[in-house]
């Protein structure tokens, strides 16, 4: 056990876990935050994206170790913080984009870095940053078309 | 709604704090027989859609389905609120069962039957065993596509429009005045030629001492205000902000959490468990044999996955330890051969023999399939807390009622002491249908005194799985001179649900449609349209090939064999019109249509794919679908143009291997699925032909395999027979 420290959402936090420890389950059972979801373990799908210093990384394999002293954003720090949805979940709103909706965390996550990076992505921009994230409802075309849309907003 | 008159009956009654409720009971002899089978403690009647009337004037639809990704919340209570001509606005859901003000006594007592030819059982219930049917409410299985075309029609819009005609003859006598002058708006009742307005709550009380209609008038389509209309969905809010609540979710006061591990032969016993490295682990409290799996608790997830994947377990041998993916195709050809031209028969037509002798010509072919895993995205899991006289379970299931009988028959506990909260399913697809998990994650939390979240590894529910069933299909067409079939003659494999799926749409005066069955370790689930998925592909494909015989392109030869049916010549003839059928094509491209009748859905679709690649990408899907009425068709589309993703991942890439009586796939990166790079473009038009109402999450599935084969012959001349079809330039010599 050691005492890692970090930010999540802006909020310091201090764990004494294993450092070996996914950040995954640290996010979800420690934190409590289990807006980020277990999909594979493996970094095969993306359901685990978060933010940790900006850059969309999977939680899954990540280990705590590598958040010492960084700042993590979870799909609970997206909206602003009065509440008002981020740009992304506004336009996943629009268009109707979730279906089993497990997947959509991830899917923000890696679009809203995205769209920070790219402010106006390609097809292929969205393709290179989106295709890591596995969505089982299919829900590819709407993604697409959302990130399209939170672009323009 | 001759049926539904016969075997459900509309009650209303005033419950706590002066709400009115009204819902419909379904009498034994439903449709689901096996539902009613499972009521047989309880009564004789499931009472499993309602709606709430409070004071506020807010209505609550109360959906007695399972959320797994189909909308089902919304599609529910929109049937019901536009039947009842309730503001939208003020329009809530809750989903069955496990709402504490249903099974309370006074709604069990204060029912009041309207219809008074109701059997004597229920009469006789009315103190002890309607508050059991009370408790019992809303459980109904999710699948077989059948919310809006059962739950919805039968149920949902009756209970709607009952409780609106109950108000309206509550407010014609409050006012004194005939019911014929009165009309509803958003959740108001008005007299015009006196000026009164008020909200339904007002007669609620009123209300409530009417026997609610035993045939309440349903609208017209031309009425609807809120079916046929895209009302945004309820739960996608919650689904982009991190705050929806899906079984592995599920976070109790004491929780542990388990791993666990299945054999990797399916049917396989622990013989040992050598756990001296695991059990002293971080974080680990217990190891489990289970016999038929073994688990591992432990304060956390991780700790307790890390810890199962170091026990050394040695397995039982069961007979299928030395079985191959040939083996398993062998035993298939094996059964059919013996069947011959004897199998069991499924439609016999016309005068098969006659037609064979008659026929110009014979051409045959063989066709295949292999197993299918599921792939939810939420990895299986449940969090049971398991006390002396009380379960309590929470889970994500599309049968919560099969579940929850199955911990009462496994544990002695009685049914009204198991609690089922059922949440978000993060994909169901048919797995969820099955009790295997929630068992199991009650089996070891039976042993400790507080609750304990069991989580499946990926690679547990990939290999866990009960699996599309790999399946042949050989097919022996009899042509005219012309090349038009004058036989049909099919002999497939493993043949489940649902019992039409092998039947075909086209007119052919000589069928005989037959199979044969193989036992085997490798267990049969129903997956995302269940038998249509293989048959769509073989009758499809091997109808092409009819075509391309017969010198005639894929779709007109379909439409010739559709002159009988408008409605599937309306649905064939929207999809190739919506993909410019017929036009010249790049270089390395080619067009394929298929059609596919499932779940009372008629949908077509046309695929235009790129084989100038390694692999075969599809540019774009074409999809003309006939539901009879879409309901929400922005839901409607999206289950669509879902079910095209779910089976294309299937006919790509779809292939679960047996080697040494084990699944060789593991996880994503042998396992894959589509991904944002590959997705096609999807076009959907929905034809309302106002046909008999189908469903919407499964009929998007079936067309896509043999659209895209048929694409792949147009664009190389190669037929493809067997999937995954990725693969077919290794089949090319």
């Amino acid at each position: 056990m050691a005492e890692t420290k970090f930010t999540v959402n802006g909020e310091a936090r201090t764990v004494d876990m294993d450092p070996n420890t996914p950040l995954l389950w640290v996010l979800r059972e420690q934190l409590k935050l289990t807006g980020t979801k277990f999909g594979c373990g493996i970094a095969q799908c993306g359901a685990c994206t978060i933010h940790l210093d900006g850059a969309p990384v999977r939680s899954c394999s990540t280990p705590l170790a590598a958040a010492e002293g960084a700042a993590l954003t979870t799909i609970e720090g997206v909206a602003a913080e009065d509440g008002t949805r981020h740009p992304v979940q506004e336009a996943w709103v629009e268009h109707q984009v979730p279906q089993c909706g497990y997947c959509q965390s991830g899917q923000i996550m890696s679009a809203v870095a995205l769209l920070r990076d790219t402010p106006n992505p390609t097809d292929a921009d969205i393709d290179a940053a989106m295709s890591g994230n596995i969505c089982r409802c299919g829900a590819y075309g709407r993604i697409r078309q959302a990130i399209k849309t939170a672009a323009s907003a | 709604m001759g049926k539904w008159t016969r075997r459900g009956f509309i009650a209303a009654g005033l419950v706590g704090g002066g709400v009115l409720a009204v819902g419909v009971g379904i009498r034994e002899g439903h449709r689901a027989p096996k539902l009613a089978g499972m009521m047989t403690e309880d009564g004789e009647a499931l009472v499993n859609v309602w709606v709430k009337l409070a004071p506020d004037n807010t209505i609550t639809a109360i959906v007695p389905h399972s959320e797994m990704g189909q909308g089902v919340f919304t599609s529910m209570t929109q049937m019901l609120a536009d039947e009842m001509d309730a503001d939208w606005q003020s329009v809530t859901f809750e989903q069955a069962p496990a709402h504490e003000a249903y099974a309370n006594y006074p709604l069990g007592r204060e029912f009041i039957l309207g219809d008074t030819k109701v059997p004597g059982f229920v009469q006789d219930s009315l103190n002890g065993g309607f508050l059991r049917i009370a408790q019992s409410m809303g459980l109904q299985i999710t699948g077989g596509s059948t919310a809006v075309r059962f739950t919805g029609m039968g149920g949902m819009r009756i209970a709607g429009a009952a409780a609106r005609e109950m108000i309206v003859k509550a407010a014609a006598k409050t006012w004194g005045v005939p019911a014929r002058e009165l009309r509803t708006e958003n959740s108001y009742v008005h007299h015009d030629a006196s000026g009164q307005s008020a909200p339904y709550a007002t007669f609620a009380e009123q209300a409530a001492k009417y026997a609610p209609p035993t045939q309440p008038k349903l609208k017209t389509p031309d009425q609807y205000t809120l079916m046929g209309t895209s009302v945004p969905r309820f739960d996608i809010p919650a689904k982009t902000d991190g705050t929806a609540e899906f079984g592995i979710d599920v976070d109790l006061p004491g929780m542990k959490y388990a791993a666990v591990m299945g054999p990797p032969v399916l049917g396989a016993e622990t013989v040992s468990v050598d756990d001296t490295y695991a059990r002293d682990m971080s974080g680990v409290i217990k190891v489990l044999n289970k016999g038929h799996f073994v688990a591992v608790v432990a304060d956390g997830y991780w700790q307790a996955e890390n810890a199962v994947r170091q026990l050394d377990i040695t397995w039982s041998e069961t007979g299928a330890d030395t079985l191959n993916q040939a083996d398993v195709f062998n035993a298939l050809r094996s059964a059919m051969d013996a069947a011959g031209d004897k199998g069991k028969e499924d439609v016999a037509v016309g005068n098969v023999r006659r037609a064979s002798e008659n026929a110009a010509r014979i051409y045959e072919a063989e066709y295949s399939v292999p197993f299918l895993a599921h792939a939810a995205m939420e990895p299986l899991n449940a969090t049971a807390w398991v006390r002396d006289d009380q379960i309590d379970l929470w889970s994500g299931l599309q049968n919560p009622l099969a579940v929850r009988d199955e911990i009462a028959g496994a544990t002695g506990v009685k049914k009204s002491n198991v609690s089922i909260h059922n949440v978000f399913l993060g994909g169901g697809f048919g797995r969820r249908s099955n009790p295997d998990y929630p068992l199991m994650a009650i089996e070891i939390a039976k042993e400790f005194d507080h609750p304990v979240k069991m989580i499946w590894s990926r690679e547990q529910d990939t290999q866990q799985d009960w699996y599309r069933p790999a399946s042949v299909s050989r097919f022996k067409a009899g042509l005219d001179e012309d090349g038009m079939p004058v036989l049909w003659d099919n002999l497939f494999t493993q043949k489940h649900d649902p019992p039409e799926a092998s039947h075909i749409p086209y007119k052919i005066d000589n069928q005989l449609i037959h199979y044969a069955h193989v036992d085997h370790h490798v267990r049969f689930g129903p997956w995302r349209s269940v038998d249509h998925t293989q048959h769509g592909f073989f009758i499809e494909s091997f109808v092409d090939e009819l075509a391309d015989q017969a010198g005639m392109d894929g779709y007109a030869y379909r439409r010739k064999l559709l002159e009988h049916s408008p409605r599937y010549l309306a649905v064939l003839d929207a999809a190739a019109k919506a993909a410019g059928w017929g036009r010249e094509v790049p270089q390395g491209r080619g067009l394929g249509i298929a059609l596919v009748d499932s779940f009372g859905t008629v949908v077509a679709q046309v695929v235009e794919v790129d084989v100038s690649g390694p692999e075969p990408k599809v540019i774009h899907v074409w999809c003309a679908a006939d539901p009879g009425y879409a309901m929400n068709p922005d839901g409607f589309i999206a289950q669509i143009e879902s079910g095209i993703i779910y089976g294309l991942t299937a006919a790509l890439y779809g292939d679960i291997t047996i080697e040494d009586g084990a699944v060789v796939q593991s996880n994503f990166h042998d396992y894959p699925m589509i991904r944002m790079n590959e997705a096609p473009e999807i076009s959907v038009e929905i034809i309302n032909s106002g046909a008999k109402v189908g469903g919407g999450g499964e009929p998007g599935t079936p067309p896509i395999a043999p659209a895209l084969a048929n694409a792949v012959f147009a664009a190389t001349g190669v037929r493809v027979r067997s999937q995954p079809i990725a693969n077919f330039k290794e089949g090319l010599t």
